[in-house]
């Protein structure tokens, strides 16, 4: 049986519709990051356990519409390392070897020349991997960057713990298909107004009521 | 480096100290009244520091790094047991050969060996850390270079036990301290020396840090530095600032292989940039 707090989480995603909202956070996070460095480019890497893999998640800039929802080895080039170890890595001069950026690479041609990455960390898991492409040429990296970075990579990492919460929420309502009546219900009345919201959300109390005498009794 | 005075495995005065027995414990070493980079390594080239590179794997005769003393990589078999065996893959990322590259151009003669961690997938990565983690401190290295960690809370009691029992069999353990506002581990161990980045450009340059749990800061920011390829690359981070610390600590035990590593950390502190080591 579903337990009771995912069942609730299954049931506000039906009122937020929010795997949406939070994909948007998502993609604005990575413009953010690429304006405040004046990028070319920058991306959120999420990983699949099940799968073994990185997956772009959000992308703004070079290779924007190629990569998203491309995947490659969670194992692999600089994303991996970063995943693997939990630490940021800044490089420079990329371009004297293409293999250091293979999953940009192979996706789009695009070689970037620079590159800065951090993990998303959350609690004690990890979800992730921030990257930020191609720095202007004449910037001398810094540790106030690498900070920054860092306080990028835990707002990121905030926004995937909700998208992936509300997407284990919709696979529940997905897998017990009798119980993804009530969200749609949820998400019914919360876009009545006025007298047909009070008078839904009065027959829902009745329905929920006369439910619990039911299988009380 | 083996037979060093006061090793583990004599047998020294272990829980409590008898009269008769405090002349056996008398140093061995005359320490200077002032200790300078002079004496600590001056004319130092690491020579027979057995250096670990706990890390992606090193590219074996890339110039900046020459022969490694051994190479083997780690997994865990089925029933969770380690299962070493030699690597013949060198680097999967690059980042180990960056790491022995530092140790390399400080520290000229120690001989380094790899201990490859990464590689095998994401899954079980924390179990291959462990692994291989257990299995350099098994093989009594002067020096083991960690530029990683884990935020997994049930490997952090493990990986305690396994850096203090490093730090009593006299192997000392450099690990890269996290610049983000998360808990990792093993950098935070009193028993292990953890290092974080500063911005200057000389590669013996580091700072005692009075506010730990970050003790010192060495050089990791624009650091060029060896990678896979037999290329070179212009980096940051602070898994860049601990070989330089783990170089240092293999000068200083080249020429003083009698230092614990209570003593090693003492020493420095005493030579860090903004305590002796600036004058």
């Amino acid at each position: 049986m579903t337990n009771e707090s995912e069942l609730r989480a299954a049931v506000a995603s039906g009122v937020v519709g929010s795997t949406e909202s939070f994909r948007a956070l998502l993609g604005a996070i990575v413009q953010v990051a690429r304006a405040i460095f004046g990028a070319k480019a920058s991306s959120i890497l999420l990983l699949d356990e099940e799968a073994d893999e990185l997956v772009f998640e959000a992308v703004v800039g070079e290779g924007e519409e190629s990569l998203l929802g491309m995947r490659f080895p969670a194992d692999h080039g600089i994303a991996g390392w970063v995943l693997a170890t939990r630490t940021p890595l800044v490089i420079e001069d990329v371009r004297t070897d293409p293999r250091f950026a293979s999953d940009v690479a192979e996706g789009t041609g695009y070689v970037p020349s620079g590159l800065m990455a951090a993990p998303l960390l959350h609690d004690e898991e990890i979800l992730g991997v921030l990257e930020v492409l191609d720095r202007p040429e004449q910037s001398h990296f810094s540790l106030q960057e690498m900070d920054l970075l860092g306080l990028f990579a835990n707002q990121a990492a905030i926004a995937v713990d909700l998208l992936q919460r509300a997407r284990k929420a919709e696979r529940i309502l997905e897998d017990e298909g009798d119980l993804a009546v009530v969200a749609r219900l949820a998400a019914a009345v919360d876009g009545l107004e006025d007298e047909r919201r009070a008078a839904g959300l009065r027959l829902l109390q009745n329905l929920a009521a006369t439910l619990g005498r039911s299988s009380a009794g | 480096m083996d037979d060093v005075v006061g090793h583990a495995g004599e047998t020294l005065p272990a829980w409590s100290l008898p009269k008769d027995e405090v002349e056996r414990i008398s140093l061995p070493m005359e320490w200077p009244e002032r200790v300078t980079r002079e004496w600590a390594w001056g004319d130092s080239t690491g020579e027979g520091v057995r250096v670990c590179i706990l890390d992606s794997g090193v590219e074996a005769g890339h110039p900046s790094v020459g022969a490694l003393e051994s190479a083997v990589t780690i997994t865990v078999g089925e029933d969770e047991e380690a299962v070493v065996t030699e690597d013949t893959e060198g680097d999967v990322s690059g980042h180990g050969t960056a790491c022995a590259g530092i140790v390399r151009a400080i520290a000229p003669e120690c001989r380094i060996s790899s201990v490859r961690v990464l590689g095998q997938g994401f899954k079980g990565s924390g179990n291959v850390l462990l692994a291989g983690l257990r299995h350099a401190v098994e093989q009594g290295f002067d020096l083991i270079n960690m530029s990683l960690s884990t935020t997994k809370k049930p490997f952090a009691a493990i990986l305690h036990e396994l850096a203090d029992s490093a730090y009593f069999r006299r192997t000392v353990l450099v690990a890269s301290a996290h610049n983000m506002p998360v808990e990792s581990y093993p950098w935070k161990f009193s028993s292990v020396i953890s290092v974080g980045s500063h911005e200057e450009t000389d590669p013996l340059a580091f700072f005692y840090n009075p506010s730990p749990p970050v003790e010192f800061f060495a050089r990791g920011v624009n650091v060029d530095v060896a990678w896979s390829g037999g290329r070179s690359l212009t980096v940051s981070g602070n898994s860049f600032a601990t070989p330089h610390v783990t170089a240092i600590c293999a000068l200083i035990l080249a020429k003083h292989p009698e230092l614990t590593p209570f003593q090693l950390k003492n020493v420095l502190y005493l030579t860090a940039t903004n305590v002796g080591g600036g004058k």
